[in-house]
Order: C-alpha cells, then structure tokens, then sequence
C-alpha cells in the first residue's frame, strides 16, 4: 500500500513542482519518489499477504513482483526523457505526473483482490494515459492516436464493466475469493449469465492487452504518440493488465477452463499470426515494433492458457525481457530519429558504424525480442512453450513455432540496416549520458537473465 | 585444468578480448589464443580411456526453479568432434591471413567456437539447445557482412530456415522435458524415458528435421549453396568444416538414444535421403562453373554418404561416420582454401576462366592433387578409410543395403570425375592470358597447405587412433537402441 500513497503523493509534488517552474527537480524528485515505492514494495515481500482493506487489494508475491518490475521499467523510462519531454513541450510537469498517476492505475491492477479495484486501476492508468497520447497537441498523428485510444479504451471498459456486473448479479460479491468459493462451491449450478461475464470480461481485457481481433487500436495509437509514452505503453501498462489478465483467469476462474479455454485458443492463434504476419509487412521500425507488441500479447497469453503453477513466474520472465528489450529498441529508435528524422528502417542504414554501441544494444534487443537463447527473451519464450506443453497443446506450439521464425525474419532486418547497408549520412549518432546508463542496464539485464534466469524465476 | 568448463569459457573470453583489438594485430591474437584453446584441448585427449562411459564429466546447478543442471563431459563420440573443432579453427584463423581481418571478425569466430564446444560437450538438453543457436548468431553475422553478391538475402533465407528447424527441436526438447515432471534436462533422464509410440514418432522427426537443415540433407539442403558460394571463404570453412557436424554429431548423441524405436522404424527414410543426397550432389557438382558451388554440392553428397552410415546401424558405419566427419572437415577446408587462393591471385572462381594454373604454381599444384586425392578417398589418405568403413556398414545394414551400399558406391565414381574435372580446369590445360604473372604459394599458405597434406595422409596411414577413441561408445550406443 506503501507504493501507491507515494506514487499518488508523488504526482501531486511533481505537479506542484511544475507550477513553481523548478523544471529540474522533476526528474530528480520523480526517481527518488519511485524508487522509495520500489523500497515499499520490496518491504512488503516477508510480510505476510492477506487481503487488506475489506478485501480490495492484495500485496502478495505475484503483485509484488509485477509491481515492482513496472516501477523499474518506469524508472528506465524516465531516465530517457530527460531531454525528450522538454523538446516537445513546455509543460514537463504534466508528463511526469501523468505517467506517475498511470503508473498508480498500473499497480492497483496487479494488486487488485476486488473487481471494483480492478476496474478503478484500468481506469486511473488509461485516463492519463489518453491524454498522454494527444499531449503534443499540434500533431494530427498524436491527435487520432488519443481520439482512438480514448473511444476504444472506453467501449473495452463497458464490456468490462458489463461483465463485472453480469458475474456480481450471479454470485452477490466482487470479491475474487467469493467468487472462486462460489465456482467451487457450485460445480454443476453455474448460471449462464456467469458464463455471459467470462466472455465480455475475456472481450474485454483483451482489448487492454491489444489481442487479436480486438487490436484494431494498437498500431495507431502506437504509431501515433510520442514514442517515449509508446515505450511506457507497450511496456509497463502491457504488463500489469496481463497480471490482472493472468489472476482473474488463472487463480479465479480455472475450474471453468474447459469453457473459456477454447475462446481464447481462438484468440491467442489468431493474435499470433495476425501481429506476425502485418509486422513483416512494416516499412516503419515503429509500427513493426507496434504490431510485434501484438504478437508478444499472443505469446504471453500462452500463460493465461496453461493453469501451471509455474505460468505466473513464466509471464514475469516473459515481461520482463519484453520490457528491457522494448525500451532498448524505442529509446534506438529516439536517438535515430532525432537525427535522420524518420522512423523508418533505412534510418538505421550504418548504424553499425556510426555508432557501433547504440547497433549492439539493438542488436541484443533485436535477439531477445526473437527469442534467442543467452538472452532474457529465449527464458520467456521457453517458459510459454514450457507451460503450454504442459497442457498438451502440440498443435498451438507448432503453430507458434512457426511464428517464432517469422519474428526472427522481422527482426534481423533492423539488423540488417544497421549492419550491412551503408548509409548516406556519415555523422556518428551521438548517445547522452541517460541513454547510456539506461542501455548499459538493460543490455546486461537482458543478458544475465538470459544466463542465469533463477534470478527472476526465483521470485513467485 | 582438468576441467572441461575452460575449453568452453577461454573462448568466450578470447571473443571479447579480439572484439575490442582494432588494428591488423587481431590476427595474431587470434591464432594464439586459438592455439592455446587446442593446447589445452591435448590433456584431455591423452588422458581420456577409450572405453564407453563419459569422462570429464562435470554438472553445476543452473536453473534450480526449473530443475536444470549445467552438465558437460565427453566420450569417445564426442572426442572426435571436439578434436576437429579445436584442431580445424587455429587452421582456419591462419587461412584467412590473407584477408586483413580485424578484431571483430576474429571475435565471432571465436564467440562461435564456444557455441560449436558447448554442443559437443554438453549432457544436457537446455545447454545442447543454447549451444546450438550461439554457434548460429556469429556465423551470420561472419557470413552476412564479410559475404559477396547477395548475401544479405541469402543469409536471412539461412538464419531463418535453420532457426525454424531448431525450435522443432525446442519443442521436442520441451515434450520430454515435461515427461520427466519438469525436473530435468539431462542426456541420461531424457534418454531414460519410457516414450509411447506416437511420442517416439513425432519426436523423432522433430529433432530430425532440425538436424537435416543443418547437415543438410536432400530435401532439406536449399539454403547450402547459396550460404556456402556467398559467404567469406573463412564463414565457408566453418560452416562446411565444422558446423554441419553438430546436425551429424546431433543424430548420434540425441536422436538415436532419445528414440530408439522410431529410429528403427523410420531410419530406412533417412538412409534413402542420404543416398539420394550422394547422388543428386554428385550431379549437380559436375554441372558447376562456379568453383566454390562445386564444393557446396560435392559436401551434399558426402554428408550424404556419413548420414547414410549413421543410419546403417552397424559399428562399422557409425564408425566410419565419425572418421569421416573430421575427414571431411579437413578436405573441405583445403578445397575451400585452395579456391580462395586461386580467387585472391586471379580474381575469379569461374572454372571457364581458369586453367594451367600448375606452371606457375607447382606447390599449390601438389598439395591441391593431394587435398583431392583425400577428398575422392584415394587408398593411402584419410578419405579411403572413412568411405570404406561408410559403405561397408550400409552394405551390411538391414534395409537392402546391398542396394544402397552399390548405389553409394558410384559416389566414389562420380566424386572422381568432378574432383579431378574441378583439377584440370584449374590446374591444368591452356592457362588465361591475364594469368600469367600468378605467384605460388608462400608464408602462412604453404603451412596451412602442408597441415593439411600430413593430416590427410597420416589419418589416411594410421587411422587406428581415432577409430580406437569412438570405438567403445560406439559399441554401446547400438546396444542401446537395438
């Protein structure tokens, strides 16, 4: 609880701190507060977890451990806006405390024990997060991505909510301990309307994670913001609506998998191929990276599928490689297009020579976002593949196989660009500082975790 | 330093130290550093007992929350392969002298022979897997960016295609990590297994598939010409020298063990792909203009014939599947340096524009008829033994081996005419005009060619040693599986 009084807190000094124009004590002041509800959290890991506050929230291993792993990732993240905020905007403030404020959203949705938490959380996180995409107000593209994002996350949270309500009026509680005690408590007497919830539930949480065929959002709104709050979009909120995908449908509603499981069979076959399949047909490294991010949801639905006991520790392997490495290849991504001013890939033409560390941090990126082994991404993806093989789903494991090696394809033509074709522009891209401590500890993240992945697997 | 775990670390380490030696210095440090990797491999070769068991074995915990130990050690299977790796890289750095290569290339050779190590050392599955794949990154990079024409095409068509192949295997490695309860990955648990017969089937193919990408196997072969005629002539090395024997090496240390039955039931199969390979690589190879496709498709065919042993089931097969793996690695690695000669002196690979080369090159003429000689299995050179002792076990294998053993035995025929074709072209004849000047070899060519010369025939005199090392494992792994 600790975590979420100070990131509140936290937003609210840092607005303040706007108004007093002390524009470089915001970033100062943002890291310290995250780090002390990083010290919160992990202060909270040898207490003993039970529901608190009537049962709203729970501060058990899994919700720590995801809380924890999108407050790093945040703090990565706002080390790389140092200068990237203040070139688009003269309110920084606004941007700090938004972020902030989403991020707070983003902890309540992995702690939640209470479907009105749950929704309250997605709530907090994706307001901010619709005025973060259409903060740079005299773009069109950022323009639609908010107009988009705000009208499709409002429908997903109807749907939501509506499923909410439908699972309330069949069992009189928005506690999940109740309603799993109901489940089990009734294992032949579950009323439709229960079934009727799963489903808009399922509908509607896949419209937060950006699954297939509910993704239709996802590329533009990516596209279309800046791409510092893209990063913070496919990564950390990405990763707290899958824990609260991942506890709703794994820790409440196992016992009926056999009906939800084939709907979302559906859905995970068609993600993969569907992200697969667009991204190769990408010109732009931003967009590829937007409809690879729908492709990874595929992956980590894997998790949601397979009722192991090892799929919670799976999916935070899995986010976090996909977390470390996604911000590796925005935060390329900024520094290239700051200076050749496009995201396409023949931006990054030479880049192997024009600046050989930013190409091998990519590179590393690049590897663990295909799933190579020695790096975080090859654990994730073996983890997935380990769950579902658990669950004998042969066929969905060729059929992801087969993705797998398309993804490769995808992602060895940055690759390519940065090494084997020259580029025009010879000038060297140059790296700040905070670009250079943020990849150096994701570079070596991504590399320890691929090597000795106990380090993470150890934690739920 | 009687531990295994540094002929897998000194390269690790050697690779970051040559990534960041950016002047022509790099070369040396290579060839030293490699060197010292093959001095340290000699310990273990002269205290190893040629019996069965596995030695130098050694396990750490690795990934506790997922049951997966770290397991390395050798047997009289994996010996020879790691004897040719260490043996055939310090060659292959010193072939390449005549390219100026910096520090970064020399890194990735060296990053891939840690990988190619790993795989032959490893006891487990998880550690077989990374090795696997870490010997691939480098390798496509080496190609991809030190390659010609269109490489950069034909490298994805590579890494994609031999990728697919390995998350089969994933997979499969999965499936039977998940029916030992997901406590274990190594050889002996998972060789342990008690599969059913749709499990042994399916499991088969899937570590089939991704070991006949890589061998390459006839119908799985399409990504090997073009990766071998673009790529550096040094990536060509390692890919044909060493590299398809992991898929090889691969067969005898998982596929076999892990399947038993299907093997027997499916292994007709993979005898006749390998006999068609022989065949169709053959013709091919006669057809080639250019020199280093000649070379590709030739290695088609031979693979062929060492699948085709390894699948005859007999001691003598596998046997002399093994002798020819490193038999192969050696002729295919002075093919391959005698074309990058001849293309650094005259510019071109194109059999139309060569000829009468001996006249000025008296030395290169001599040690190329040799390398030819071994690589057609002339009696006296090591190519002899390892093709006798092939056809001999596909002779006296169950499936209508006679058959297979004659059609086979046309190879060597066939291997002759378009070996001693590729030599008179070159070699022989009215020689260009614009070639008149051409120097012979010198310096660091002699000496990689005269290694070559002296493994090719002392193999081929005494091939008792190395057959000896297999011999006991060998004898054991057919009981297993019969």
């Amino acid at each position: 609880m600790g975590a979420i009084i100070t990131l509140s807190l936290l937003g609210i000094l840092v607005l303040y701190l706007g108004l007093y124009k002390a524009k470089n004590a915001l970033l100062p002041v943002s890291i310290l507060g995250l780090l002390l509800a990083l010290g919160f959290e992990a202060y909270y890991w040898n207490v003993e977890a039970d529901p608190l506050y009537s049962g709203m929230v729970i501060f058990d291993h899994f919700s720590l451990s995801f809380s924890m792993l999108c407050i790093a990732l945040t703090i990565l993240i706002l080390l790389l806006s140092k200068e990237y905020f203040r070139a688009i905007s003269n309110n920084i403030a606004e941007y700090y405390t938004l972020i902030l404020f989403s991020l707070t959203g983003a902890i309540l949705v992995c702690s939640y024990h209470n479907f009105a938490m749950l929704f309250i959380g997605l709530e907090i996180m994706s307001v901010a997060l619709y005025i973060l995409a259409g903060i740079r107000r005299n773009d069109k593209a950022s323009n639609e991505a908010s107009l988009k994002y705000f009208l499709m996350g409002a429908f997903s949270t109807g749907f939501l909510l509506f499923g909410i309500t439908l699972l309330y009026g069949s069992t009189g509680s928005f506690d999940l301990a109740a309603i799993k005690q109901h489940i089990v408590d009734n294992p032949t007497g579950i009323s439709p309307m229960f079934y009727g919830g799963i489903l808009l539930l399922l509908v509607g949480l896949c419209f937060k994670v950006g699954a297939a065929p509910f993704h239709f959002w996802t590329p533009d709104v990516y596209d279309g913001s800046p791409i510092l709050i893209t990063t913070f979009m496919s990564t950390v909120v990405k990763i707290a609506s899958f824990a609260g995908f991942l506890k709703l449908f794994s820790m409440v509603l196992v016992p009926l998998n056999e009906f939800w499981t084939p709907v979302l069979l559906t859905v995970v076959i068609i993600t993969l191929f569907l992200g697969n399949v667009t991204a190769l047909m990408q010109t732009s490294f931003k967009r590829m990276l937007a409809y690879s991010s729908i492709s990874h949801a595929g992956y980590m639905l894997f998790a949601i599928l397979s009722i192991g006991a090892n799929s919670a520790s799976g999916i935070l392997a899995y986010s976090a490689a996909y977390g470390l490495a996604s911000i590796v290849a925005f935060g390329g991504l900024i520094l290239v297009k700051r200076q050749v001013g496009s995201d396409h890939f023949e931006s990054f033409n030479g880049l192997g020579k024009r600046n050989p560390w930013l190409a091998f941090s990519i590179t590393i990126a690049m590897l663990s976002l295909a799933g190579i082994p020695l790096t975080a991404g090859f654990i994730g993806k073996f983890m997935m593949f380990s769950n579902v093989m658990n669950d004998y789903h042969t066929v969905l494991l060729i059929l992801a196989a087969i993705n797998a090696a398309v993804g490769v394809y995808y992602y060895l033509r940055v690759v390519v660009h940065m090494y084997f074709m020259k580029s025009e522009a010879e000038q060297t891209v140059s790296m700040p500082v905070n670009f250079q401590v943020v990849f150096v500890v994701a570079v070596i993240l991504t590399i320890v975790l691929g090597v000795y992945p106990d380090l993470i697997l150890r934690f739920i | 330093m009687d531990n295994l775990i540094i002929l897998l670390l000194l390269p690790v380490i050697s690779a970051i130290i040559l990534a960041f030696i950016k002047t022509s210095s790099a070369k040396w440090a290579a060839l030293v550093l490699s060197l010292i990797q093959l001095g340290l491999t000699i310990p273990f070769i002269c205290h190893f007992v040629p019996d069965a068991s596995v030695q130098f074995a050694a396990s750490w915990d690795w990934i506790n929350s997922l049951g997966i130990q770290f397991q390395i050690g050798l047997d009289g299977i994996s010996l020879p392969m790691l004897i040719l790796t260490n043996g055939l890289i310090p060659l292959i750095i010193l072939a390449s002298f005549g390219h100026d290569q910096k520090g970064g290339f020399y890194g990735l050779v060296s990053f891939m022979q840690a990988g190619l190590v790993l795989v032959f050392i490893s006891l487990d599955a998880f550690s077989f897997y990374v090795g696997w794949e870490a010997a691939l990154i480098p390798i496509y990079f080496i190609c991809a960016l030190w390659g010609d024409g269109d490489r950069i095409k034909v490298n994805l068509k590579f890494f994609v295609y031999t990728f697919f192949g390995s998350l089969l295997m994933l997979i499969a490695i999965i499936y039977l990590y998940q029916q030992t309860g997901g406590r274990a990955m190594s050889w002996t648990a998972l060789t342990g297994l008690e599969l059913t017969e749709g499990a042994q089937n399916w499991v088969f193919w899937a570590f089939f598939i991704a070991f006949a990408i890589k061998i390459p196997l006839f119908p799985l072969h399409s990504w090997q010409p073009d990766t071998y005629t673009h790529a550096p002539s040094t990536g060509t090395m390692l890919l044909s020298g060493i590299m398809l024997k992991m898929g090889l090496f691969g067969l005898l240390r998982w596929l076999l063990p892990l399947t038993p039955e299907a093997v027997m039931q499916y292994g007709n199969i993979a005898l006749i792909m390998g006999i068609i390979g022989v065949v169709y690589g053959s013709i091919i190879a006669f057809k080639m203009k250019d020199a280093k496709r000649l070379i590709a498709y030739s290695s088609i065919a031979h693979v062929g014939l060492i699948a085709a042993g390894i699948f005859s089931f007999t001691q003598e097969g596998i046997q002399g599947a093994i002798l020819q793996m490193i038999n192969h690695g050696i002729s295919v690695v002075g093919l391959f340096f005698v074309i990058d000669i001849i293309q650094r002196r005259t510019g071109t690979r194109d059999l139309s524009d060569l000829g009468g080369l001996a006249s000025n090159m008296p030395i290169l003429a001599i040690a190329f008829l040799i390398i030819i000689m071994g690589a057609v299995g002339l009696p006296l050179t090591n190519g002899f033994i390892g093709e006798f002792l092939l056809l001999k076990g596909i002779f006296g294998s169950a499936w209508n081996g006679v058959w297979f053993a004659v059609i086979g035995g046309t190879t060597l025929i066939f291997g002759a005419v378009y070996m001693l074709r590729f030599y008179q072209k070159t070699m022989l004849g009215p020689i260009n005009d614009g070639h008149m000047s051409v120097k012979d070899v010198s310096g660091y060519e002699v000496l990689v060619l005269s290694i070559l010369v002296i493994l090719i025939i002392l193999i081929g005199v005494l091939p008792n040693g190395l057959l000896h090392l297999s011999e006991a494992s060998v004898t054991q792994l057919l009981e297993n599986i019969k």
